[in-house]
């Protein structure tokens, strides 16, 4: 419609330059300004709590003793209350205790000096998890904020990670030399699985999802293939195990060998920050979010699409490569089939967890982290199976990813909570 | 059916879209409601159509006050809308369409096609709305995509039909075709609410005139008591100039030469046959041609967004046939594209953002890689007061502004790099008064500072009143280049094809009318 009512105002004219400077909004006050216009805050605190709800639902409803204690309701309704309380309770302070560590136990080893190792071992495991997560959903994010739909970060993570396994066991230099060799093969490795859907969309005009998704296959396929024959396989071995690296090769670990946290976590802020002075202050990244934004308005402001498409899908590859790179040189160590598991879909969940933004995608993933590895303490110390920590992280993730049904269910009136739009449509 | 709004009122947070407006539409007239983008009539027809709820006011039909809580209780009213951008599904057909949310049906709800058909033949007897009920809609041009509208409203029997800029999106014959339509619906009695910002237009069809302005009525008047230029200040509020002023031409040297050109579209069609024409520095050189008669083509050829299949394109004396659109960008061309939104602006960018779209990388917008936020912020407000985009700020997104702001944007980027050539298509469609007589002054200026000029247009009066020469385009070949003093009959002759002797239309070659 040609006149809405609502377009702009014919205001006076524009702001003079002496007042410029003082309009000029500053980083911070503009990050401060879309947090509470896009209510991001508001939104994912309520996001996690009713993931948190419905979570104490279904231990109410799948666990024995608490289940058991209902039927006592009018008997003795103390009994029910208390258990439900006690069992969410402790479920809950395991989830947290599992990936953040015991606040007293932790307290106590900083104090005393003494079990300063097992202290901190939860958080530790909860970054290990965490930076390969984050990369992964940073390359995804960076797809998503550029208008490609990179939903081959499971193939590029696996391309990266062969990569950087063979140079990790194939060569032995100095740990200085060698561990940059290894990020580099990590990132060419997913870079050049990146530039193939890049490259066919380009030319051909290929959707980047399908091929993305059957590229995929063919990594899972192909590192299977070579598990079983040279140089890959491990020596002496008749099943599908990759040779093991180099220690040249890890990643150092950060807090002395106990913890193993490493680099790697050091190398996912680098890439967070790499990525968002590139969609905001690189000229690169403004070509991308233009290509991404209007195809036809590119071409005709001169930016070349076909160039863009293609280096979007390099450095979104390249990232996810990264991420395998990190996790096997950072805690793996070798190669075996279906490497890398969930985290190349997990990615794509953590960058709308994040809603494509890096500083939100390293948030998500250290939240994505911390429910997995607590979740697995739970399950090991109250017997509440890890798939309730899936469950909770789906519900975290669908709540954020709607918005709007978050303001419907708390009412929040007045808040501004559809305009977080997370990704444009799927059409190329 | 009479109906008459009083006191309409309705705001969007701090803005006033409508302020006490008054409306009386007669049976059986044509009511013009003439204003500005952003004076407030789409807000008010929404209103009307029950798609918004007014603050405060009353709408009444025959004197009774009534309430639309929604578009279908206007419907049920016997109101109807056509919206500018039509709301039809494109790969049903007109039938399914028209009688889509009403369907007639049978027996356990078996869709009654073939009285859908019959309705809509009966409606199309009466007004002489030639349809065809099989035809998909994605297939019609958009001129009968217009009529599916209608008929759609028709057989709603709608009494009062509201048309929401209409004529934005048609051909001149298109537009004639509707207004004989309109003239027949209000002879059955019906009464037609017709919003638009064309003067013309509405001295032609409407038989009562409002004008609105900032939200609120400026008068009522007929078509017979006002002139074009009366509502053009009532519109705007000042005086405006609907003559283009400009000095003769002096045209220098010659910057544009085309040769021989040649394109084929995808399927192998000639769109553009053997054109050859030239354009001097110091000159405006006018496309003239109905819609899809190849002169899109050219402009994107110009600017290397198509590739030639044969000819030559020099700038300068430079061949810049294969250039790449980026390679004539710094070689000077500026482009304004003919449709704005999908080629000229990304909208969910800011309009700084927006205004660099082709300089991002280069300096002073960027060194070594790196954006120099800074610097695009203030180059961009320098540009806001410079071109009179009238936003709030520079990181507004350009999805907000008005049509006329988003062109200024547009011209204010192209124009902003050293200008050789300009080549700007249909600059002026959807715009409003104030924004034509801006856009049309600055290509005159940009003409008097040197630069050769490519105006493509559809519209006769943009052309007779830019044009230096005027080369009329027809199924891709140029008719004749003539100059602006021949008349509108003549070029209009040219445009459908007809020469000037009366013979046979034959491509024909023609250089530059020095």
């Amino acid at each position: 419609m040609s006149d809405t009512g609502i377009t702009v105002p014919a205001t006076a004219p524009p702001a003079s330059a002496s007042s410029a400077k003082a309009n000029a909004p500053g980083r911070w006050s503009r990050f401060f300004h879309w947090m509470v216009e896009a209510n991001v805050v508001m939104v994912t605190a309520l996001a996690i709590f009713s993931g948190l709800f419905v979570g104490a639902i279904l231990i109410i409803a799948t666990q024995a003793n608490v289940l058991h204690a209902w039927s006592l309701l009018f008997s003795h309704p103390g009994t029910t209350v208390s258990v439900t309380f006690f069992t969410v309770g402790d479920a809950y302070r395991d989830l947290f205790t599992g990936s953040l560590g015991d606040p007293f136990v932790i307290g106590h080893a900083i104090s005393t000096g003494h079990g300063l190792g097992q202290a901190f071992t939860p958080i530790s495991e909860t970054l290990l998890y965490a930076s390969p997560l984050c990369v992964a959903g940073l390359a995804v994010g960076l797809g998503f904020r550029t208008g490609m739909f990179n939903i081959g970060g499971q193939g590029q993570l696996i391309a990266g990670a062969m990569a950087a396994s063979y140079v990790g066991f194939e060569i032995d230099p100095p740990a200085i030399i060698h561990v940059p060799l290894c990020i580099l093969a990590g990132f060419a490795g997913g870079a050049v699985a990146g530039f193939i859907p890049g490259f066919l969309k380009a030319r051909t005009g290929a959707h980047e999802v399908i091929v993305t998704i059957m590229l995929n296959y063919v990594f899972l396929d192909l590192l299977v293939l070579a598990l079983t024959t040279q140089p890959f396989q491990q020596p002496h071995q008749a099943n599908a195990v990759g040779r093991t690296i180099f220690g040249s090769a890890e990643l150092p670990r950060i807090f002395g060998q106990n913890l193993r946290v490493n680099v790697g976590v050091f190398i996912a802020i680098a890439c967070a920050l790499g990525v968002s002075w590139l969609l905001r202050r690189g000229t690169l990244g403004f070509g991308f979010r233009v290509v991404g934004a209007n195809q036809d308005a590119a071409k005709v402001a001169g930016i070349n699409v076909r160039q863009a498409t293609i280096l979007v899908l390099v450095i979104s590859g390249g990232l996810a490569g990264l991420a395998g790179m990190i996790s096997l040189c950072g805690s793996d160590y070798f190669l075996s089939a279906g490497y890398g598991g969930t985290v190349g879909f997990d990615c794509i969940t953590v960058a709308l967890l994040g809603r494509n933004r890096p500083i939100g995608i390293v948030l998500g993933s250290l939240l994505f982290a911390a429910l997995n590895v607590g979740g697995r303490y739970m399950q090991a110390s109250t017997g509440i199976p890890l798939d309730l920590a899936s469950v909770i992280q789906a519900i975290i993730v669908f709540f954020v990813a709607t918005p709007g049904l978050v303001n419907e269910v708390y009412r929040l009136r007045g808040m501004n909570v559809g305009q977080g739009l997370l990704t444009r449509g799927w059409a190329a | 059916m009479k109906l008459e709004l009083s006191g309409i009122t309705k705001t969007f947070g701090s803005l006033v879209a409508d302020d006490h407006v008054d409306l009386t539409v007669e049976p059986g007239e044509i009511h013009a409601l003439l204003g500005e983008n952003g004076a407030g009539k789409t807000t008010l027809m929404n209103v009307l159509f029950g798609l918004m709820h007014p603050d405060s006011g009353d709408i009444a039909l025959d004197g009774e006050v009534v309430h639309f809580p929604d578009p279908g209780a206007a419907v049920r009213h016997g109101i109807g809308m056509v919206h500018q951008h039509f709301m039809l599904v494109p790969v049903f057909t007109v039938a399914e369409n028209v009688v889509l949310g009403f369907e007639p049906t049978r027996h356990f709800g078996l869709l009654d096609r073939r009285r859908a058909r019959a309705d809509i033949h009966r409606i199309s007897q009466e007004f002489g709305l030639e349809v065809d009920p099989d035809a998909l809609v994605e297939d019609l041009p958009v001129g009968v995509q217009q009529r599916v509208e209608i008929l759609k409203a028709l057989s709603r029997d709608a009494q009062l039909l509201i048309l929401d800029e209409p004529t934005s999106v048609l051909t001149p014959n298109e537009t004639e075709a509707l207004f004989g339509i309109m003239r027949s619906l209000v002879a059955s009695g019906r009464s037609i609410l017709f919003i638009t910002h064309k003067l013309k237009e509405v001295l032609a069809v409407a038989d009562r005139i409002t004008v609105m302005r900032a939200g609120a009525v400026i008068g009522t008047t007929t078509s017979h008591a006002t002139t074009e230029s009366e509502l053009a200040s009532m519109m705007v509020g000042r005086s405006v100039e609907l003559v283009v002023q400009k000095e003769p031409a002096r045209p220098g040297e010659v910057v544009l030469a085309v040769e021989d050109l040649t394109v084929e579209d995808g399927r192998g069609l000639t769109v553009v046959n053997h054109v050859s024409f030239e354009v001097r520095s110091g000159e405006i050189l006018a496309l003239a041609g109905v819609q899809g008669n190849g002169q899109t083509e050219i402009e994107e050829v110009l600017c290397g967004l198509i590739e030639v299949t044969a000819g030559r394109i020099t700038l300068l004396g430079r061949d810049i046939t294969r250039a790449t659109p980026k390679a004539r960008l710094r070689a000077g061309i500026a482009h304004v594209p003919e449709d704005r939104i999908r080629d000229g602006l990304v909208t969910s960018m800011t309009i700084a953002d927006n205004l660099i779209l082709d300089v991002f990388d280069v300096a002073p917008h960027a060194r070594f890689g790196a954006r120099n936020l800074r610097e695009v912020a203030r180059s961009a407000k320098e540009k806001l007061s410079d071109f009179d985009i009238r936003a709030s700020s520079v990181d507004v997104l350009v999805s907000t502004l008005s049509g006329g702001n988003q062109q200024k944007v547009i011209v204010a980027r192209e124009l902003s790099r050293p200008t050789t050539l300009l080549v700007a298509a249909q600059p002026t469609r959807g715009l409003d008064v104030g924004s034509i007589e801006y856009v049309h002054r600055r290509i005159v200026e940009e003409r008097d500072r040197g630069a050769a000029v490519v105006i493509i247009s559809s519209e006769l009066d943009e052309v007779l009143a830019l044009g230096d020469r005027i080369a009329v385009i027809y199924r891709g070949a140029i008719m004749d280049v003539v100059d602006p003093s021949v008349g509108r009959e003549a070029i209009g002759l040219l445009m459908a094809g007809v020469t000037g002797d009366g013979a046979a239309p034959a491509p024909t070659s023609v250089g530059t009318g020095q």
